[in-house]
Formats: structure tokens, sequence, C-alpha cells
């Protein structure tokens, strides 16, 4: 049996070409995918490695479980623990850290993140008045409040030199260094694309806003002692509240912060590449089906002579195996070549991975042969078992047992019971699981019925191909002719399609949500926020407040606090204008009055605790005190405001640091370029700092959805490139068949271009069939999961993207035309006389 | 099959000696050099109006390359090839293709109907390709000559080999066309239902004055013709005029004879 099959894949090879290219393309996607994903792991990991080499044990502050500390931040190191814990027996030299955001514009003011942290620390000289972790490769240490080091990298492309004058920010206000040395580093930030900024120590700390106090206490062993034991040691010196972890601890927890973070988007690209290897079975199926239809007589002499049921199914699916190893082989190497490729084309987008070597790991060879031979195989499964249904006696008959109209029956009754529950099920999905199974059902039963639904959809057309004259005709006809093979065609291209219509009608519809919640919520012309959404400086909204343009503006300002012993946050506002800034809707009583001991609540919160207008409640404050609070009106919340709000004055003198998530800011004539402009000079043109109108967020908004909707149609190009193999299989399948056909019509009056029009047409037929159904669905999913968001998003409405709709429907009807390129080019290049006479 | 229910006037054999096609020194040549063969060499013959010609000769002597060329279905090596006063030589593809559209009728041996198309449809195909409208009385008359009125509506599949290449002679005399060719049209029948089809070719050239040229190897269907050409080797060899099957056996023994002791 294994030889017929191998001479039966050997025969077939032309046949086989795009079931092949379909595999290799699903298995590439997949192995290219995992040998990326280890790749950039690995080099991540001995990466942080590297960047905790020099540290035996760090102390770091540590808030235990049964901690009676205030709400907020855990107790920093003080100097005197460094110096405590600098004596301790087998310590070689200690050094205290802090660190934080410091935004490191470029010379020419643009300041780009890439992605990656912007940190800023202290310089620590040990005895020799070198910090060990930050070798300098130009100039001296910072010394002074007004000078700072860079890493080379940033220095690089930032465009300075020592001497410079760096404009930079950590928490707002423009601060003005003296670049006095560059360094170079280990650390894993700076390695991942990262910037750092190092302040002297006293500098730092006051920046940071922990005077005398360190984040991180990092210990080095004297000779002979080992990380373990110098822990121990270290541990016994140590107050409550800090914790002591060796340094291959850290570098382990690094690694497997990345690890988890890789482990993400592999997951992410797997799926896709998954839709895509899911696509390609249906390929799969349609040649298996194609090879067996005109083995006919030959299996069933195979039965005749004496072949079970089971050996002839065994044929096929060795056949099956045969194809999925080949193109599985083809897909790891094309893989290999993606994964390799990848690292070049990420660091030309900008993305920074440290170097390492490409990693082919077994697990990745083993897992793209597994996969391609087992998709391969299950696919021709179905197939194989109808070759097997053969009768031996029709071997003798020229005429053989096509697909009967009462199998129809049957598929269909299945398929409208799926369709139709999946629907309900989708439509009335209360939940994600629920929606996710609706889905599902739906899916499949639209497989299921597409051959029935071939036939009215594509009648449909009919009255605009008849103006194509005979060839339109014709190309109708043709594509309702072998109804299975069309819907399995089509469904290949609709699975991509409904994908793609899905993910572009929810996006749109989420991003109007959030416009109209922005338009909705904020009164205030500007929002200012730190680049990053990182903490802003009181300053700011000093500034902001002080500026002869603003007739009213509010810090919104978040302490951690513990309400009825929960941990839970206060939003501090300027309880006398954000009435003017804000708009919510109030249940019962309103912003006025919001001064002392007063706080508004949203519907949520109250509801929680069991609230009402006039209830109150006992708030733990970060500063270790104690206080009530009274509920003085109850808001409706949405994603941009929601929580317990208070004013200022009551919040800001708890809070041993404060730290402004944003700034909201009315001006005199609204916003207006002069007026922005205006602001952002009296923010000291701060790159770092974002004043943002409506219009601004509007737009950023865009940008991030625009970007994701960019990353998922690449990612599901795949799948509808493998759709394009399927109908250039599926029509060079039909042409071949049809070759006595189509010399006939040559021969009796169709020239080489109707010829050509004739399979065009067949093939945009089949796609836009395909694109109808994809998009169609994917609006109904669209639609569908837009009810579960809806649920938590307020402003919620579908919000139907004509435009791109038509779009896809154009997209499929160009893949109908590119992929009949080929197949008609073959069909009207046939020898008449040679094709009249095929059998 | 009565001839009465034939409405046109007849067209009496012989009275036109019109020539609906001629070869004049045709060549065909295959392949170059060494394996060099010559399918035609310097055929020179007349196609009459109104007259069923059959092409008769053993296995490779070229008759069907003969009827191929002369239908615009091949190339031609030498010579000429004209088809009324239209000369096939020359032509590109497109105006051989209009040209068996609109005055060459087809008949091949194994049918090749689309299976797509009902009966009717498959009749008026080549009509529908150049998008004329067909001549309703002319369409009827033929589908009653072949016998297929209640059928029209069937398709392929639901017909027998003989209705089916009935279909067949009705789709090429449809378009009324200057002259039609026959590849072997009984060569997939039984032979009541090939004897049904040669005697509708006949009726057709008798009653309608159509041309009917047939390549054939069976003496019984070239005694349906009123003359056979004999080809061998690439040339005519014999001309008969009014054959019987046993006048036509006798010259094709000849053929076997003179392939044995050669």
């Amino acid at each position: 049996m294994f030889r017929t099959a191998l001479r039966n894949v050997l025969a077939h090879k032309a046949r086989l070409l795009m079931t092949v290219l379909a595999v290799v393309l699903g298995v590439a996607f997949v192995s290219g995918t995992l040998v990326f994903t280890s790749t950039v792991s690995d080099a991540f990991r001995k990466s942080s490695q590297k960047g905790f080499a020099g540290i035996d044990v760090a102390v770091r502050p540590h808030k235990g479980s049964g901690s009676q500390a205030a709400p907020g931040e855990a107790p920093r190191l003080p100097q005197s623990l460094l110096d405590r814990v600098g004596t301790a027996p087998g310590v070689a030299s200690a050094t205290g850290s802090v660190s934080g955001f410091a935004a490191v514009p470029h010379k020419d003011g643009t300041f780009s993140t890439r992605g990656a942290s912007s940190t800023g620390a202290n310089y620590y000289p040990g005895a020799d008045g070198k910090d060990a972790r930050y070798p300098l490769k130009s100039g001296r240490a910072p010394r002074a409040a007004d000078e700072v080091a860079l890493d080379a990298k940033i220095a690089e492309r930032g465009g300075y030199k020592v001497g410079d004058t760096v404009r930079m920010s950590v928490d707002g206000p423009v601060l003005r260094q003296k670049l006095t040395g560059v360094f170079t580093t280990d650390d894993g930030n700076v390695s991942a694309g990262g910037t750092l900024a190092l302040f002297d120590t006293a500098t730092a700390q006051k920046l940071y806003g922990k005077p005398g106090a360190f984040d991180e206490i990092e210990l080095k062993a004297a000779a002979g002692t080992s990380q373990a034991a110098l822990k121990a040691a270290v541990e016994k010196v140590l107050p409550k509240d800090t914790e002591a972890t060796t340094g291959k601890q850290l570098a382990k927890e690094q690694a497997d912060a990345t690890a988890k973070t890789m482990d993400g988007m592999r997951t992410g690209m797997l799926v896709f590449a998954g839709i895509a290897l899911f696509v390609g079975t249906f390929i799969i199926a349609n040649t298996f089906t194609m090879l067996i239809a005109q083995r006919t007589k030959e299996l069933a002499l195979l039965r005749a002579v004496g072949a079970t049921r089971r050996q002839v199914t065994r044929s096929v699916l060795i056949e099956a195996l045969l194809v999925g190893s080949v193109a599985s082989v083809i897909g790891l190497l094309a893989g290999i070549g993606i994964g390799a490729a990848m690292r070049p084309l990420m660091e030309s987008f900008g993305s920074v991975i440290p170097d390492g070597p490409l990693v082919v790991s077994g697990s990745t060879v083993i897992t793209a042969l597994v996969v391609g031979t087992v998709v391969t195989t299950l696919a021709a499964w179905l197939p194989g078992r109808r070759a097997a249904k053969i009768p031996p006696v029709a071997a003798m008959n020229s005429v053989h047992a096509t697909a009967t109209a009462k199998s129809l029956v049957v598929r269909n009754v299945i398929g409208g019971l799926l369709a139709a529950g999946g629907a309900a099920v989708a439509a009335g999905a209360s939940s994600e699981s629920a929606l996710g199974l609706g889905a599902f059902l739906l899916v499949v039963g639209v497989f299921v019925l597409t051959p029935l639904l071939s036939r009215p959809l594509i009648a449909a057309v009919g009255p605009v191909l008849r103006a194509f004259g005979m060839p339109g005709r014709l190309a109708q006809q043709n594509a309702v002719r072998n109804p299975r093979r069309t819907a399995a065609t089509a469904s290949a291209l609709m699975v991509g399609l409904t994908l793609i219509t899905a993910i572009t009608v929810i996006a749109g519809s989420v991003q109007k949500a959030i416009d109209k919640m922005a338009a909705d919520a904020i009164k205030a012309d500007y929002v200012v926020v730190m680049a990053n959404m990182n903490a802003l400086s009181p300053d700011v909204a000093g500034k902001l407040a002080a500026h002869p343009k603003v007739t009213s503006s509010s810090p919104l300002r978040e302490a951690p606090v513990r309400v009825d012993g929960e941990d839970d946050s206060l939003t501090g506002v300027d309880g006398r204008t954000i009435g003017g800034l804000v708009k919510v809707g109030f249940s019962a009583g309103s912003f006025a009055g919001l001064t002392g001991d007063k706080a508004v609540v949203d519907e949520k919160t109250a509801k929680s605790h069991g609230w009402k207008n006039g209830s109150s409640f006992a708030v733990a404050y970060p500063d270790g005190t104690n206080g009530r609070l009274t509920v003085a009106g109850v808001y409706k919340g949405n994603q941009m405001f929601q929580g317990i709000m208070v004013d200022n004055a009551t919040v800001t003198p708890h809070m041993p640091q404060v730290d402004d998530r944003q700034v909201m800011v009315k001006v005199k004539g609204g916003a207006s370029s002069a007026n922005k402009e205006s602001l952002r000079e009296a923010l000291g043109d701060n790159p770092a700092i974002q004043v943002q109108s409506k219009d601004d967020i509007s737009r950023e908004i865009a940008k991030v959805v625009s970007l994701m909707l960019n990353i998922l149609y690449g990612l599901l190009a795949m799948a509808v490139l493998v759709a394009v193999l399927g109908v250039v299989n599926t029509l060079a399948m039909s042409v071949a068949e049809r070759r006595r056909e189509i010399g006939m019509l040559r021969a009796i009056g169709l020239d080489r271009g109707e010829i050509k029009r004739m399979v065009r047409l067949e093939s945009l037929v089949i796609s836009l069939f395909g694109g109808v159904l994809g998009v169609g669905l994917g609006v109904f999913f669209g639609w569908a999961a837009g009810e579960q968001i809806g649920a938590s998003m307020a402003t919620y409405e579908l919000v139907l993207p004509w435009g791109s709709l038509a779009v896809f429907l154009l997209l499929s009807g160009l893949v109908g035309v590119l992929a009949a390129l080929w197949p008609a080019r073959r069909a009207a290049r046939m020898n008449m006389l040679v094709a009249i006479k095929a059998d | 099959m009565t001839t009465g229910s034939f409405g046109v006037p007849t067209a009496v054999r012989g009275s036109s000696t019109a020539v609906a096609a001629r070869a004049t020194d045709l060549s065909k040549v295959y392949g170059e050099g060494e394996t060099q063969v010559v399918a035609l060499d310097a055929v020179s013959v007349d196609f009459h109006r109104a007259e069923f010609t059959a092409i008769m000769g053993p296995s490779g002597s070229g008759k069907s390359t003969l009827m191929h060329c002369m239908a615009g279905l091949d190339t031609v090596s030498g010579g000429s090839a004209r088809i009324g006063d239209v000369e096939l030589t020359g032509l590109n593809d497109k105006n051989l293709t209009r040209l068996r559209r609109d005055k060459i009728g087809f008949i091949f041996q194994a049918f090749n109907l689309l299976p797509t198309l009902t009966a009717l449809e498959n009749i008026t195909l080549p009509m529908d390709i150049a998008g004329r409208k067909p001549d309703r009385q002319w369409l009827d008359m033929v589908v009653e000559t072949v016998g297929l009125s209640g059928r029209l509506k069937h398709r392929p599949n639901q017909l027998s080999g003989g209705q089916q290449q009935r279909v067949a002679v009705a789709r090429a005399l449809a378009g009324r066309p200057e002259i039609m060719f026959a590849d072997e049209p009984t060569g997939n029948l039984d032979s009541r239902s090939g004897a049904e089809v040669l005697g509708f070719l006949r009726e057709s050239v008798r009653q309608l004055g159509q041309t009917v040229v047939m390549v054939t190897h069976d003496p019984v269907a070239a005694s349906y013709a009123h003359r056979v050409v004999f080809l061998a080797d690439g040339r005519i060899v014999d001309d008969m005029r009014e054959p019987t099957a046993d006048a036509v056996l006798d010259r094709m023994k000849r053929f076997d004879a003179k392939g044995r002791t050669s």
C-alpha cells in the first residue's frame, strides 16, 4: 500500500503543489514564531543575567501580608540601613540605588521611548570613587544637582557630547543638566532599547521624592562568601518590611518576566498561525477529494482485487502523510529563515533586541513537523473515508457514484441547526464564553451550509454575469457545479475575512465609543499628561493654574488609601473647579460643595459598599493617619472617571509624595493652536509633557486603534494568502477536469480571451461568495461582541465602517482575479485537439 | 422521420457545383529533422456544397489531420485551405475562432456536450456564444428532424449516448453552417443509434442542403455518404462516388493487403 501511495504522490506532483504550499505557509508561520520568540527570550535571559552579574544580594522593601504599615508604598531604605548592612559579615561593598522615570529627548527635541523604559537613577561612587555598575566611557561622574551622565546608546542616538546641556524631565518641569559623562552598562533595560540617565545620589533622591533613602541596596559578597550565605547574614540585620534576594534569584525573576511577555506574544502569534493552518485544511481536503474522484476506477479496482476498505483509507492517509511531511520540512526551513529575518525587521522598526544566537530548539522542530503532518493527515481523513466507500463494482462502470443529493440534505439539516443555534446563542450571549461558543457553532454551521448557500447566492449575481455574455453564463454554472468544492474554497476565504471584518467593526465601534466618552466627559479644553503616563510634579498644576490664559484647572492625583479596611485609592481633584472641567451624570448630589470631608463616589463603588448620599466611611491615609469622609454625591462612572473623588485640600496633606496623573485645564477662547503653544511654553516646551485637546485625544486613540488593526491585519494576511492558494488550486483542478469541454468550446467558437474570461469570472464569483459570507459573518460577530462591550461601556454603539466593508469585498474580488491568472492562462493555452479527445 | 415535415425548399444535390471547402497542395508536417512526420503531403481536394463526403483511410493516413486543417482546428504547414472563399492560412486565432463559430458545425466522437446546460441550451450554444438569435423556425425543424422535441429540457447525463449525439448533430446544424465536420460521429454508439445519426446527417444534406464532411473508418458509415475520399500516407489515393459498404470494404482491404505486402 505504501508503494501505491508513494507512486500516487509522485504522479500528482503538480496537482499537489498548492496543497504543499498551503501547508508550508502554515508550518513556516508556526516555526517562525517559535524560532523568533525563543531567540528573543534567550537573548533577554542572557542579557539580564549579565545585568545582575554585579549583584550578589539585593535588599528591597517588602510589605508582608500582615503589615501594619500605612497604605501606599512600602517603607524606603534609609542611609542608616545601608550603613548597617554594609558592615554585615561577608559584605564586600554596599551600593544604594534609587530610580524612577527620566525622559531624555534627543538633542533636536524629539522624544521617543521606543516602547522601552526611560529610567533615571543615581551614580553611587564606591570606596574608589567609582560605581562599578556604570563604567565611564568618557567624562566623569555627575557630582552636582545640575549634572547628569547618560548611557552611551542614548548619548549617541540623541547626539549628545560631554559638556552639552541636556533638557530632560523627570516629572514635568524641564531640567537643564550638564552632561558630565557617558557610561556603558549591562542594564537589561538599556539592552532592550531603554535609556538610562544618572544623577548624583542626593539629586536622584530628591528628584524621586525619597530624600536620604534608597529603593534598593545592592551588596557584593567578599571573596569566599556565597550568595546564600551572604543573604543569611544580611537577613539577621534587616528590619521588618524589607527582604533580601540573591542576584541569581533576581536574574531568574527578570528572565521569567521576559519569558512571560514572550509567552504572551508567542501564544498570540500561534493563534494566527493556527488560523492559517485551519484555512489550509480546506485546500488539503479539496485536493484529496479531487484526486480520489479522479481515481475512482483505480480505487475500485483495488477493492475488486481484494483490498479492504481500511486499506483504501490507509493508502489515502499515507499519501497525505507523505505530502504533509515534505511540506512540513520545507515549512520548518522557511520558518527558521523567517525567524532569522525577524530581528533585522524588528530593529528597522525601532525595537532593540539584545544580541544572541538564533535558537532553533528541538521542541520547535518537533512541533513544526508534527503540526504539519497531523494537519494534512487529518484534513485528508474525510476524503479518505469517502474513498473507502467506493464499491468494487465502480471499476466496471463508466459512470461512478458522485455526491448524492441525499447526503446534502442531511448536511443541510445539520448545518441549519448548528448555524441557527450558534446565532441564537451568540446574539443572546451574556458572557464571553457564551459568545465564543455561539460564534464557534455559527461558523461551523455556515461551513456545513455553504454548499447549499452557494446556489442562491451565486444565482443572485447571475444577471451581472450575463452581461459578460456566454463566458459569464458558463462561469456561473461552473461555479455551482461542484457545490462542495466551491463551498470549501469560499469557506477558506471566509475565515480570514470574517475575522478581519469583525475586528474592524469592533475596533471602529470602540474607538467611536471612547471618542464619544472623552467628548462627553471632558469639559476642559486641555488635558496635560506626562509621556508614558508617568506621574507629573505638582509644579505643573501650579504653573498651569498661574497661567494668565487659564480660567480654571484641576489636577487629578491619586492617593493610595484603605477604605473600610480594604486597599483602595482616592482621586484628589480641585473641588471648586472640577465641576466645570469634568462632566459626569449624578444620580444624587453633585460636585458642588466638594470640600473638607465630602467625597463623591461612582455608582459601582457606592453599591459595593452599600453607600447612599450622606453615608460616611473611614479612610486610612498613606501617612498613617485616619479620617472619615461623607458621601456628597453619587455619579455614573466611566472608563475615564471612576472611584472616590475628594478635594485636594483634604487629601494632599496626607500624601508623602504628591504625584499628579493629569491636569485638566480650561482656557480663555477655548482650544486653539495658539493657546496650546502658550501652555507648552509655560511648561518649558518640555517634549515629555503632552498638552492634549479633545481632538488630540481622539487622534491619539485613532492612532492606537489603527496600529493595532494593522498588526492584526498583518497577522491575518497569512490566512488570506493561504485562501488565495485555495482558489488557485480549485480553479486549476476545475480547468484540468474540464479539458474536454474547454476544447469543445474552443472548437465551436469561444476564443482564447473568452475562455480566460470564463475562468476568471468563475474565480471572481467563488471569491466574492466567500467574501460576502465573511463580511456578513464578521458584521454579525462585530455586533454580538459589541453587545458585550456595550454592557460595560455606556457610549458604545455599533458603527459599521461601510468604506472598509466595501474595501474587503473589493479585496475578495481582487483575490479572485489574481488567483485566476495562472489557471486562466493554462485553460486558454490548452491544445484544442488534444483536449477534445481527453478523457 | 418523414421528409414531409421539412418545410424548406430542398436543394437538389448536384445542381450546384459550388465548392464549400477546398484544399490546394495542403501539407501538414509534425516535428523537425529526424523526427519529422509528414501527415499531409500536398493534398488537393474539393468538398462540394450540399454533398455528404466521407474521408477514409487506414490509421495514420492523415484523414483526421485533413479534417482538422480544413476545419481551422489545426494550423497548416503549406498550401491552402479554404472555407467558401475564405483562406484559412494566415488567419489569426481570433479570426479562426470566429470562422469556426459562424461558418462551421462540429460533431465529435465523444459527443462533447456541456453537462451544465440543457439539451436546448447545448444546441444553441454556438449562437449564444456569437450573441446571435437563433432562427426559431429553422431551430424547430432541426430539433424535430433529430427527434429531440420531448427532451429539450434534459441535461446530457439524462440522455442516452445516441440522444446525446443527436443533440450534437442539432448543435452543428442549428447555426446553418456553410459546412459541417464530423469526426467519427458513430464511434461511441451502438449500430442502431449510429445508423440514426448517419441518417440525420444524410437527411440534412438531402433536405436542408447542408454540406457534411465526415471522417470514419467504418465502411457502413461511409456508405451513407455520396462520395468517399480515400487517404493513405498523407495523399489522396482514391475517390469513390455513390459508395456501398461492400465497395468501400473492398477498397479498404486493398490497403491492408498493400500494408502486408510492402
